[in-house]
């Protein structure tokens, strides 16, 4: 007892304040991508390389227009766009607060007129899905910030992920990230939760149990969509064994992008939901 | 404590390797002409493989000829559709013979119009499950299996076979509404079935456990897996090889640099690819800080499953450390987007290269520490030792591998047995004890770490200077190679048949997980429901790499 009474001690408080102050990141880690569509070249390099399909170059509108359009709710943040795109245009930031209440905020698009060789001429447009004044003031109901916003249950729920998002969420109960001090807690059954915090992609096999799960989770019940897989399907996509992303099977409110995302990242995406922060508007 | 490493790579060992196994080759042509394929004599061997073509599918006659002649064990069984080429199915039996680097190989052809081949679990229960992914994937029966019921598609799902060439990866198939697997009954006065999951209490994978129990004690356990089958090993036939890397990461999130590396070493293999040194050590550096990262992790969490949260707190504290210094080598807390064919994506600073050194260092310090915390307990120890016990001569029949097997007497680890990265270059010893109780699979992760701690320091000071990554190559269609990784929790293997445009025809995929189940069903077997946990999380298996 003395002995880890004299550790714990020696340790002090391990625990950071983010988000009262900014998290601390290495600056070799590979956050959000940030295209700028007016100076970039070419995308074709970079669609050829994004595993996920992140990034695709469309069809041609008419012979010498093109559409762009990139998915943070696909994107596992490996940077290759990066590497391919030698002209500057797409840079790898370290940003990584991107959750959203809006599935087609993740998504941007940019048409172009295009040179003979295929390189892009000009930026015609370039499109992102604004986020409403609702949502930049925090979208949740009143119902919702009352109930669940000072004390919230959580129930983790594995619809098929690979476990990576799964080791981030143990995480945020680490010392470090120690999310019971926002009076968050996980709890062992969906009848005691108030959120779901859903990672996939949703197999066939975990399709029926999800249900399940979603309709013993009282009202009012926030639902939260983890990493590109529980966004999108992810790497996965659909196939004969896999639903995709999370909100074909239930009602989606929060999306957290990552692959998988940081205790950070998911904290801010949790506190979102609850209406505890505000939408982070770029 | 076992075996030094062998070289394969020293040019003199790989020539008496390949005359061992022409030796062997010549041996069971003479003694079974009419299983081996004398035609497509020679064997091939390559890169740590000996491949050899059988003339029909029964190989029980040679399997048991290589067990009792030479000790071979049966690394994996798994298939592949050649019909549109070749009108057959093959079956694939992997062995490795004790102090031998080289796998054998054994191709046995199943025609398309007999889909059958005789089952090896009856003598075997190592490649039960296999087996029967086999009959659920490629619709080939294994005949006289024990228990050939479904395994890796769920019982109500429709009769379809998704690795056959035929069954397009996007089919929709319709709602699922065949029976549900019918559990072994539970009779007796007293005695119980508790159903758990998939959904589970904590924050851990979904599969299904049934338990039988009489009061407290469990009578059996029933296991149903393949909740988070994902269709991905039919998913690598549909993507080029740059992408299907990073499918490979994601087979099994926590090992996710050890799966991707047996995957870019098997397109290596594949492609002749000569990785270069600097990339050798450091994937050798990044492979065991994932082994380090996850053991720790696992020692707080068998901790934290006989109530001694603190030990989990300061353990869960030095994961975070090692994690950071992860996303300070490679951009990612976990690993990804590191490795690729040739080597790795991106070099080291001399800046990063000390930052490893330091964190080592203090990582280290503060693990002998937890690892005193944890053995002054006496409390701890007591729920521990003699808990969830796997008796050696039942891990050697299941085929257990890795901290399991090691745990239960069973001498392997690929690092030391077929030598990959750049483990040659460090010596390091594998731990192996008898008792077989959570607390010793405990133990072995306790003296891997250290281990991994002298390979850490040995291989920052030894980073050579160098190129990080062999040029890229196209990589020849139609080659076939095996590549092998101890990942933390074991043996993991990857096999891959190359097809035209850097695409892929068959990539198969097997982590230690698949053959370890069948261990937690002996192990929780008289012990109390309460202990499930830690018996569970001592063994701490992939859901997903098994399920796929
Ligand atoms: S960083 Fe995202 S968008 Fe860029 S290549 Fe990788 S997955 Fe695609």
């Amino acid at each position: 007892m003395f002995k880890i009474l004299q550790k714990a001690l020696a340790t002090g408080i391990a625990t950071v304040a983010y988000p009262d102050v900014p998290a601390v990141v290495s600056p070799h880690f590979r956050g959000r991508p940030e295209f700028d569509f007016a100076s970039w070249r070419d995308a074709r390099p970079a669609a050829e390389v994004c595993p996920t399909g992140a990034i695709l170059v469309g069809q041609a509108l008419s012979p010498a227009n093109r559409r762009v359009t990139v998915d943070y709710g696909l994107c596992v943040f490996c940077g290759q766009c990066a590497d391919v795109s030698p002209d500057g245009a797409v840079r790898v930031t370290t940003e990584f607060e991107l959750a959203t209440h809006n599935r087609a905020r993740l998504i941007r698009a940019a048409d172009y007129s295009l040179n003979a060789d295929g390189t892009h001429q000009r930026l015609i447009a370039e499109y992102e899905a604004e986020a409403t004044a609702e949502e930049a003031g925090g979208k949740v109901s009143e119902a919702i910030r009352n109930t669940l916003g000072r004390s919230l249950a959580i129930r983790q729920v594995d619809a098929g992920s690979c476990n990576g998002c799964e080791m981030e969420i143990v995480a945020l109960n680490n010392p470090i990230h120690d999310i019971e001090r926002f009076g968050i807690q996980f709890v062992a059954s969906p009848r005691h939760a108030d959120m779901l915090l859903v990672t996939g992609p949703v197999t066939r096999n975990m399709e029926l149990a999800l249900q399940k799960t979603y309709a013993a989770t009282p009202d009012p019940k926030v639902i939260v969509a983890v990493g590109a897989c529980g966004i999108s399907g992810g790497i996965f996509g659909t196939n004969y064994a896999s639903r995709g992303g999370v909100d074909a099977t239930i009602p989606v409110d929060v999306y957290i992008p990552g692959c998988p995302p940081r205790p950070e990242a998911l904290l801010y995406g949790i506190l979102l939901a609850v209406g505890r922060l505000a939408e982070k508007v770029r | 404590m076992g075996r030094t490493p062998s070289s394969a790579r020293d040019p003199l060992v790989a020539l008496l390797l390949g005359k061992l196994n022409m030796d062997l080759f010549e041996e069971l042509r003479d003694k079974f002409p009419l299983l081996v394929s004398a035609a497509q004599a020679p064997p091939q061997v390559s890169h740590n493989q000996v491949s050899i073509a059988l003339r029909g599918p029964d190989v029980r006659p040679l399997a048991e000829h290589l067990q009792s002649a030479y000790q071979s064990r049966l690394v994996a069984v798994f298939a592949e559709d050649r019909v549109a080429a070749e009108s057959v199915f093959y079956n694939y039996y992997v062995f490795e013979q004790p102090a031998e680097p080289c796998y054998l190989i054994l191709q046995a052809p199943i025609a398309a119009d007999q889909p059958r081949f005789p089952s090896l679990a009856a003598g075997l229960p190592a490649v039960n499950w296999q087996e029967r992914e086999i009959q659920d994937w490629f619709g080939l029966e294994a005949t006289g299996h024990p228990n050939p019921r479904r395994v890796a598609l769920h019982d109500n799902w429709p009769d379809v076979h998704p690795l056959r060439k035929s069954f397009p990866l996007r089919q929709v198939l319709p709602p699922f509404e065949g029976e549900r697997h019918v559990y072994r009954p539970t009779l007796g006065e007293g005695v119980f079935q508790i159903p758990v999951g998939p959904v589970h209490a904590g924050i851990i994978e979904p599969g299904h456990f049934n338990f039988a129990v009489a009061g407290e004690p469990i009578l059996y356990l029933q296991l149903r897996m393949f909740y988070t089958h994902k269709g991905t090993e039919k998913l690598f036939e549909d993507m080029p090889i740059h992408r299907a890397v990073f499918l490979a990461e994601s087979i099994s999130g926590d090992s996710a640099f050890s799966h991707g590396t047996a995957f870019c070493q098997a397109i290596e293999n594949a492609s002749d690819t000569e990785v270069p040194q600097r990339a050798r050590v450091m994937r050798t550096i990044l492979l065991e800080l994932e082994r380090v990262c996850n053991h720790i992790g696992d020692i707080g969490a068998i901790s934290t499953d006989v109530g001694f949260m603190v030990a989990n707190a300061h353990a869960s504290r030095l994961r975070e450390m090692v994690v950071r210094l992860n996303e300070g080598l490679t951009g990612s807390r976990w690993l990804r987007g590191m490795v690729c064919v040739g080597g790795v994506r991106r070099t080291w600073s001399s800046a990063q290269r000390d930052l490893l050194r330091d964190t080592v260092n203090q990582v280290e310090r503060e693990f002998d520490s937890l690892v005193a915390l944890v053995q002054s307990s006496d409390s701890t120890r007591d729920r521990l030792e003699q808990t969830g016990i796997l008796l050696p001569e039942t891990a050697k029949v299941l085929g257990i591998v890795g901290v399991a097997g090691r745990a239960s007497g069973v001498d392997l680890d690929v690092r030391r047995d077929h030598p990959y990265a750049a483990y040659e270059r460090y010596p390091f010893q594998v731990p192996v004890y008898r008792a077989g109780d959570v607390l010793h699979r405990m133990l072995v992760r306790v003296d891997e770490v250290k281990q991994s701690f002298a390979i850490l320091r040995a291989a920052a000071d030894d980073l050579p200077e160098g190129p990080h990554c062999a040029p890229l190559q196209p990589v020849p269609p139609g080659r076939c190679a095996l590549s092998a990784v101890e990942g933390w929790r074991g043996e993991i293997l990857h096999w891959v048949r190359t097809a035209d445009n850097n695409r892929l025809e068959r990539c198969k995929i097997k982590d230690p997980s698949v053959n370890n189940w069948a261990a937690i069903v002996e192990a929780v077997q008289g012990n109390i429901v309460a202990d499930f946990p830690v018996i569970n999380k001592s063994f701490n298996l992939s859901y997903s790499g098994t399920d796929r």
